[in-house]
């Protein structure tokens, strides 16, 4: 145990299980991100991923829409400790998106528009396990809280879900992204308390 | 990097900032140094061995100086704007944060834009620039409800050259304010020059005020924000 603060008592808010140590419950949507906010107009997006052999694969808006969408139900924790539960999203799987891409690596970096990167591994980006998403709460999702669409990765802290997500890039190395290069930490598992670098 | 590790914080000093907002000056030893901008996180325990954190920027560049506003119905600020005593202790990791920070050999001129407690990292900015004896043109927009939240009042008003400080109030504006009380505007950050941009607040403010300064024209790649909470002003 640590130091222990002369008179500090705490609210307890309820140990509820599904938070993460360290992690409290917030009924609003805690908004970060390291700049402002970019606004990428539709008739111009695109998504795209690049394989490790040079082979891009590429989707404008329209063809996003297109495809077969998910609506997961998932918590969401942010490493500035906020965790939201039970977060309504509508999206695509990127199982749908890796479904013709030919690859062995391991890694992948996402970057966005307005020059935001994360890396992470490219199993914890399939399997179910993550969507780009473009409906929150049964809204179009707003530019402040990444739209036209984001990466969702509920399973990492929350940086880790790119806003203003513009493309996947596959390498067989690990590149360290934006918060990653700033000492946070490179998976960033909620459950194991992986916030900083060394974590 | 190395492990952030918890280290014991003595608190030695505390300078009242306004009625609900105090300094705390802790004594840490073996703190490694940091740079302006970047915050510790704060752990308290509870003597049943409970725990809670925040985080909580640096407000000098120099040890470990924090500016908290108490929230009202919070868990951490309240204990440390109105329990905590010189002598008691808390542990702090860090620094934290590697991207809102000011290096004082960059001579861009800058422009600081805080809401009401987001002045304290900003206020770090300042105070190495006076410390380092920079040069480099600051200007400070400080948006708060009313005089009496104003941080650093004193400090603030000291001429301080090459340095330009305005205030904004948004609720209720001291008697011989030209400006009505209202919201920040773009006439507020304008005209500004090329600058790197430091924006720090509730998130509502850092939003608004982030996207005021793409109004103006500022380079999206120059303007840092720093969100403090979901809420507020
Ligand atoms: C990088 C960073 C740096 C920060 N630096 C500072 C700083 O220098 N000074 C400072 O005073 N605070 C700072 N904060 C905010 C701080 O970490 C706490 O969130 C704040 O002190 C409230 O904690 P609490 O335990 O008292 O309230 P909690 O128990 O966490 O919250 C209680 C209630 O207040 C609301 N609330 C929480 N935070 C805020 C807020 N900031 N404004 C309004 N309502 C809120 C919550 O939604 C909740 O309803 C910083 C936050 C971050 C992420």
């Amino acid at each position: 145990m640590g130091i222990i603060s002369r008179g500090f008592q705490g609210r307890r808010r309820g140990d509820d299980e599904r938070l993460p140590p360290g992690q409290y419950l917030t009924e609003d949507f805690p908004v970060l991100s390291a700049g402002p906010t970019p606004r990428v107009p539709l008739d111009r997006w695109e998504f795209t991923i690049d394989t490790e052999g040079g082979q891009v694969h590429r989707w404008n808006w329209q063809e996003l829409r297109a495809l077969p969408s998910e609506t997961p139900t998932v918590d969401i924790h942010c490493v500035t400790t906020w965790s939201k539960l039970d977060t309504r999203w509508q999206g695509v799987s990127l199982d749908v998106l890796f479904e013709d891409v030919e690859t062995a690596a391991e890694y992948a970096l996402v970057h966005s528009y307005g020059g935001y990167t994360t890396n992470l591994p490219l199993e914890d980006l399939l399997d179910g396990k993550a969507w780009i998403a473009y409906r929150y709460d049964g809204e179009e999702l707003e530019p402040r809280h990444g739209g036209p669409a984001r990466l969702l990765v509920p399973h990492l802290y929350f940086w880790k879900s790119a806003k203003w997500v513009r493309g996947i890039r596959l390498l067989n190395e690990d590149w360290p992204g934006f918060w990653e290069t700033a000492g946070y930490h490179d998976y960033g598992d909620p459950w194991r308390e992986q916030r900083y670098e060394g974590d | 990097m190395a492990r952030l590790t918890w280290r014991p914080a003595r608190l030695v000093k505390v300078r009242e900032e306004t009625a609900s907002a105090r300094t705390l000056v802790f004594d840490v030893p073996g703190w490694p140094g940091h740079l302006p901008g970047q915050h510790v996180d704060v752990r308290l325990t509870a003597d049943d061995g409970y725990t809670a954190r925040r985080s909580y920027s640096l407000a000098g560049p120099d040890g470990v100086e924090l500016t908290v506003q108490r929230v009202d119905d919070g868990e951490v600020s309240p204990y440390l704007t109105e329990v905590m005593r010189p002598g008691d202790e808390l542990e702090v990791r860090g620094p934290v944060g590697g991207w809102f920070v000011w290096r004082p050999a960059n001579p861009a001129p800058v422009l600081l834009v805080a809401g009401g407690a987001g002045v304290v990292p900003l206020m770090a900015m300042l105070r190495a620039r006076r410390a380092s004896r920079s040069a480099t043109p600051f200007r400070l927009v400080y948006s708060v409800r009313s005089p009496e939240q104003l941080y650093y009042a004193d400090e603030l008003a000291a001429p301080d050259p090459g340095v330009d400080v305005s205030v904004v109030y948004t609720r209720t504006a001291p008697d011989g304010e030209a400006r009505p009380a209202g919201r920040l505007t773009a006439a507020d950050l304008g005209p500004s020059g090329e600058a790197d941009c430091y924006v720090c607040g509730p998130t509502g403010f850092v939003e608004a005020a982030a996207g005021l300064l793409l109004e103006l024209g500022h380079d999206p790649a120059r303007v840092r924000t720093e969100r403090f909470g979901p809420t507020g002003e």
